[in-house]
């Protein structure tokens, strides 16, 4: 009987193949690795924000049972190890580049935030190691700490490095400040507004591993990690720190328990553990435990802002004006300073037609944990300002939200569509995932709820969000005319085998995003072989050529798109064998899904036949080509991908306790091409959760010395299932116009399109109180403060 | 962790002198000593595991109480016919303690002997002025809680049982702590025997009695009766999830979704 095979092209919900072995508890982990003689690292870490180190007393310590080294930042500087690189140079107003002060692997002479490495013990065990790492006496000298930003650009506050004067890393800024304020000054109306981006802690459920070998016969150096992009750190690692040739260093990235960008820098513990077994010859493994996850995985977010917006007497606007502060933290994360200048204030035009735009950001140093990308990184800070500015427009100018932002969308018939902020956006149609998210949430209805949920002594508010992104990132060019210390394209192999079966080496890495099934999905469409015979391999630099990893919801727009162009060039080549086995003219040659037709004839051949006879070339063009059927290709993307979309969130808040409760949250999201719908309905779904931890629950606080308040999850609130709404998610394609696929990218839409929705619909919600600004996390003795305090401005 | 010696008596005798030590731990659930020794902030000599100790365990009611052994972990108590039938409000109260996991392995003795301030069952024991059973005495609530984190209890005494008096109306509600999901206030109201108990938890140090919603709702069994009474702030806990002030206002609001839920 011949049962026709399910369809596992694109469009088709395919289930994830690596949930097999994920739910079977068989992924195999950083720290499942273990290799015989193996140590163990531990950490010793400040206790303090800021202190000058006197001296530092291993002795003790390298006595103890089972240590096999102790070693310190001077032990690593004898070794001529370098510092943690920076990818990024931004450059300030006056076009002289950042401060960009050194970040030793070990703290040397002073640490900057409680976490900073200082030394690390190594023993035979993991307890015998964090028992020595105990016993290790450093003399401190405690420093005033800066600690929040207020604090740190203050005159006269305590110096995070010598080489940053007044802790200003840089001063950055973007467009045309005297325009902009022309527009202004003929605005019929300005609407103004602060905010704070709260920052977050990332907490990918895997924690942090990096387990470091060294071959002493050949010099061969083996990295694995927990990365979400192993090129990146063999390239940062092998070059700037421990100077070691590509060809002497693998780094894997095996399974990875999420990353959200937490996983895309290069660590201290990486370098330790490479660096320690060279020196001892014997293989070291470090694993975080959830502590340490708090205080030394880089952070996210951390902004404030004043904003200001021009508008002419029908409500369109004239100009934006925006001034932020960012945090960096301690130390430059690998990508920490493009995230509030490339990723965040070429993203203000948002899907809006305002003609001039003006930014400057200041980056500033403290004595807290380094800050750099977290899922969406600028975009979902440039969202929340655009978004809460646009509800307290419409407040102040008394048109309806919904109109207001209708009234400035960029028309559908403007693509490709050039902001005053540098990009250039080639497809989308706001009003389309607007009326479909209005629809689909029956935002016309919505009274009927406020009224509904009154009578049960409950405030109920909605509220929206209109969003745009840029993500697929980046054409290299562009990003390095910006300051970046790297290309971002990426690469693909596609290897047929003789029997047909393929195998495909891709660049970008899967750390929960179903790349082992969505790929294999491009490779069903295009080459017409069935998923169960295709085979992903990422995340080692022996197994693929040099690639960029994943972030910035890259993987298929960058990645994807170096497959397909890996596959023509396969389905080229296939085409003159299969001209030569059918004697026809190439150009005769057609080929769909896996068939190789001579066109207006039934000669045919399969798949297989050409790869069988490229492995077994015996009868094969052999002059004019070469056999084996496997190509590689690197594309290097034209522009940006720009997703976007409508979010509606539905809240209901108990004005006893303030506790705002997730009623409904609709998603219509515009991700270009969709391969796997299901795939990106949990995609978006895992980024509304997190754009809802952090519009209700997360955030990062510390104490006035610098200490991590929020330091546990006793204490960070991370998002559970209760604390979620039913989420209604929905997608409207209009494909991207310089990709082979016309996709856009799903990873970050979530995170960033939500955040705004959540805060609008507590504000709308808090109506009758007078609320005009609202910083997340909209707790409930936050909100319960608002209520209280209106209740007695009431009565005054 | 650290290392110890750990013990696993069968009997209260035996477990008491193993305590002599005064640096032993006694180890029930496990769900608070477990976490403070795998973050190295308890050294203890040796871990004693009550968890063998058969008098230890069971419910029971015995006249006009319900007798509830120590070791009973919370997943009994909640799903206990006799504690529905008896104190509907304390099978609540176990049902909503952490989650299922702690549930299954948390015991009434390990929750009350810890008295942490943000735990559920003090309010329970203090506002159903439960008994205290130890290895050597019997100690009224209003005697055993002294602190945060402080009891009545002496290093080598064992709290084995503890004896909960069957009252006419009881009933409990608490607002969470949006992060742990331990109490941030919650109430225990009960009226036995014709008087009128009231147990805050959560809010403050320790958990304590409400004396002036005590003495309204004694006049007058309504949420509207405690809505006139103001909870002071205080000396009450203020974090970076709420002030004082803010658990002062939850702990009205609390007492008046308890006594509704007593009815």
């Amino acid at each position: 009987m011949n049962v026709a095979a399910p369809f596992e092209g694109i469009g088709a919900s395919v289930r994830r193949k690596e949930d097999f072995r994920f739910l079977q508890g068989r992924g195999a982990y950083t720290d499942d690795f273990n290799r015989q003689g193996q140590l163990y690292a531990w950490i010793v870490r400040s206790p303090h924000a800021h202190a000058r180190i006197k001296g530092v007393d291993t002795s003790a310590a390298s006595r103890m049972p089972g240590v096999v080294a102790v070693f310190t930042g001077a032990d690593m500087a004898k070794d001529n190890v370098g510092g943690l690189p920076c990818g990024w140079q931004i450059h300030n107003k006056d076009g002289s580049p950042m401060a960009e002060p050194p970040h030793p692997v070990l703290a040397v002479d002073k640490v900057r935030h409680v976490g900073d490495p200082v030394a690390v013990a190594i023993a035979a065990t993991r307890q015998q190691a964090r028992d020595a790492a105990e016993a290790v006496g450093v003399d401190y000298e405690v420093l005033p700490a800066a600690v929040s930003m207020d604090a740190a650009l203050k005159a006269g506050a305590p110096q995070v490095h010598d080489g940053a004067p007044g802790n200003l890393c840089y001063d950055w800024h973007i467009g045309d400040k005297a325009v902009v304020d022309a527009a202004f000054a003929s605005a019929a109306k300005v609407v103004k507004l602060d905010l704070v981006n709260n920052r977050l802690i990332p907490n990918a459920m895997e924690p942090r591993a990096a387990l470091g070998e060294f071959d002493p016969t050949t010099g061969d150096y083996t990295l694995h990690t927990t990365s979400q992009n192993p090129h990146v750190i063999r390239l940062l690692m092998g070059a700037n720190v421990l100077h070691i040739p590509e060809s002497k260093l693998r780094v894997v990235a095996p399974d990875v328990g999420g990353g959200f960008g937490s996983k895309i820098y290069h660590y201290a513990e990486e370098a330790i553990v490479t660096w320690s077994a060279g020196k001892l010859a014997r293989p070291v493994k470090w694993t975080a435990d959830r502590t340490e996850s708090f205080m030394s995985d880089a952070h996210g977010r951390d902004h404030v802002s004043h904003t200001e917006l021009a508008l002419d007497a029908d409500g369109k606007f004239l100009g934006l004006r925006v001034s932020t502060l960012a945090n960096m933290g301690a130390y430059l994360s690998t990508f920490a300073p493009c995230v509030p200048t490339y990723l965040y204030a070429t993203l203000l035009a948002g899907v809006y037609t305002t003609p001039v735009i003006y930014c400057e950001v200041k980056a500033v140093f403290t004595n807290t944990v380094p800050v750099d990308a977290y899922r969406g990184a600028g975009r979902p800070e440039a969202t929340f300002l655009l978004e809460r500015l646009m509800d307290v427009a419409a407040l102040e100018t008394g048109i309806d939200r919904v109109e207001l932002r209708r009234r400035n969308f960029i028309p559908t018939d403007a693509f490709p569509y050039q902001t005053p902020v540098a990009l250039q956006y080639d497809s989308g149609n706001y009003h389309a995932t607007l009326d479909q998210a209005l629809k689909a949430s029956d935002w016309a209805g919505f009274e009927a709820r406020r009224a509904e949920a009154a009578k049960r002594g409950k405030l109920r508010g909605i509220g929206i969000s209109t969003y745009l992104e840029a993500c697929g990132i980046a054409p290299s060019a562009v990003v390095g005319s910006l300051g970046a210390r790297a290309g971002l394209y990426e690469v693909g192999t596609i290897r047929v085998h003789p029997t047909g079966s393929v195998t495909v080496l891709t660049g970008a890495h899967s750390h929960g995003q179903g790349h082992e099934t969505t790929f294999c999905q491009l490779v069903a469409d295009k080459l017409g072989v069935p998923v169960a015979q295709v085979d992903i391999v990422h995340g080692d630099t022996a197994k693929v050529p040099f690639g960029m990893g994943t972030y910035g919801s890259r993987s298929l727009a960058v990645g994807g798109s170096a497959m397909m162009k890996a596959m023509d060039k396969i389905i080229a080549k296939g085409k003159r064998i299969a001209a030569h086995l059918m004697e026809a003219d190439v150009d005769d040659i057609e080929f769909e899904r896996g068939i190789f037709r001579v066109a207006g004839t039934d000669k045919t051949k399969a798949l297989v036949d050409i790869s069988v006879a490229a492995y077994v070339p015996h009868n094969y063009p052999i002059e004019e080509l070469e056999p084996g059927l496997e190509e590689t290709a690197f594309y290097d993307p034209k522009n940006f991908t720009y997703p976007g979309g409508c979010h509606i969130a539905e809240v209901e808040i108990c004005p006893e306790t303030g506790k705002v409760s997730m009623v409904n949250f609709t998603a219509v999201d515009d991700v270009g091409r969709v391969i796997n719908p299901m795939i990106v309905e949990g995609q978006v779904q895992g980024g509304i959760a997190q754009g809802i931890g952090q519009a209700l629950l997360e955030t990062c606080v510390y104490d006035a010395d610098g200490q991590l308040l929020s330091g546990s999850m006793m204490d960070y609130t991370m998002p559970r299932a209760d604390d979620l709404a039913p989420v209604s998610v929905a997608t409207h394609t209009t494909l991207c116009t310089h990709n082979p696929l016309g996709v856009k990218g799903c990873g970050e839409v979530g995170a960033i399109g939500s955040p705004p929705a959540v805060i609008n619909a507590v504000v709308d919600a808090l109506r009758d109180y007078g609320v005009r600004t609202l910083d997340m996390p909209a707790t409930p003795s936050k909100i319960w403060g608002i209520i209280n305090g209106g209740r007695r401005m009431a009565a005054e | 962790m650290y290392d110890f010696a750990y013990h696993k008596p069968a009997t209260v005798a035996d477990a008491v002198k193993l305590l002599a030590d005064p640096d032993a731990k006694a180890i029930s659930g496990g769900h608070t000593l477990i976490p403070a020794l795998k973050h190295r902030l308890n050294k203890p000599s040796a871990v004693v595991d009550l968890s063998g100790i058969a008098e230890m365990k069971g419910i029971k009611r015995v006249g006009n109480a319900i007798v509830i052994g120590a070791l009973t972990r919370h997943v009994e108590v909640a799903t206990s016919a006799e504690v529905k039938a008896a104190i509907p409000a304390l099978a609540y109260l176990a049902s909503h303690i952490g989650d299922v996991q702690v549930r299954n392995r948390g015991t009434l003795g390990g929750s009350v002997s810890n008295n942490d301030p943000a735990a559920d069952y003090p309010a329970a024991v203090l506002g159903l002025g439960a008994t205290i059973h130890t290895s050597k005495r019997k100690i009224a609530a209003d005697d055993f809680f002294q602190g945060m984190f402080t009891t009545a209890l002496e290093q080598d005494e064992i709290l084995t049982a503890i004896e909960f008096p069957i009252p006419e109306k009881a009933g409990y509600a608490k607002m969470k702590n949006p992060a742990s999901r331990y109490v941030m206030a919650g109430v225990f109201v009960a009226k036995t025997g014709g008087a009128v108990r009231v147990a805050v938890n959560g809010a403050g140090p320790c958990v304590f009695r409400q004396a002036d919603m005590e003495k309204a709702l004694a006049a007058n069994w309504s949420a509207d009766a405690v809505a006139g009474v103001k909870q002071s702030a205080d000396g009450l806990n203020g974090d970076i999830h709420g002030s004082a002030e803010y658990r002062a206002h939850l702990v009205g609001v609390m007492a008046k979704r308890a006594i509704a839920a007593a009815g």
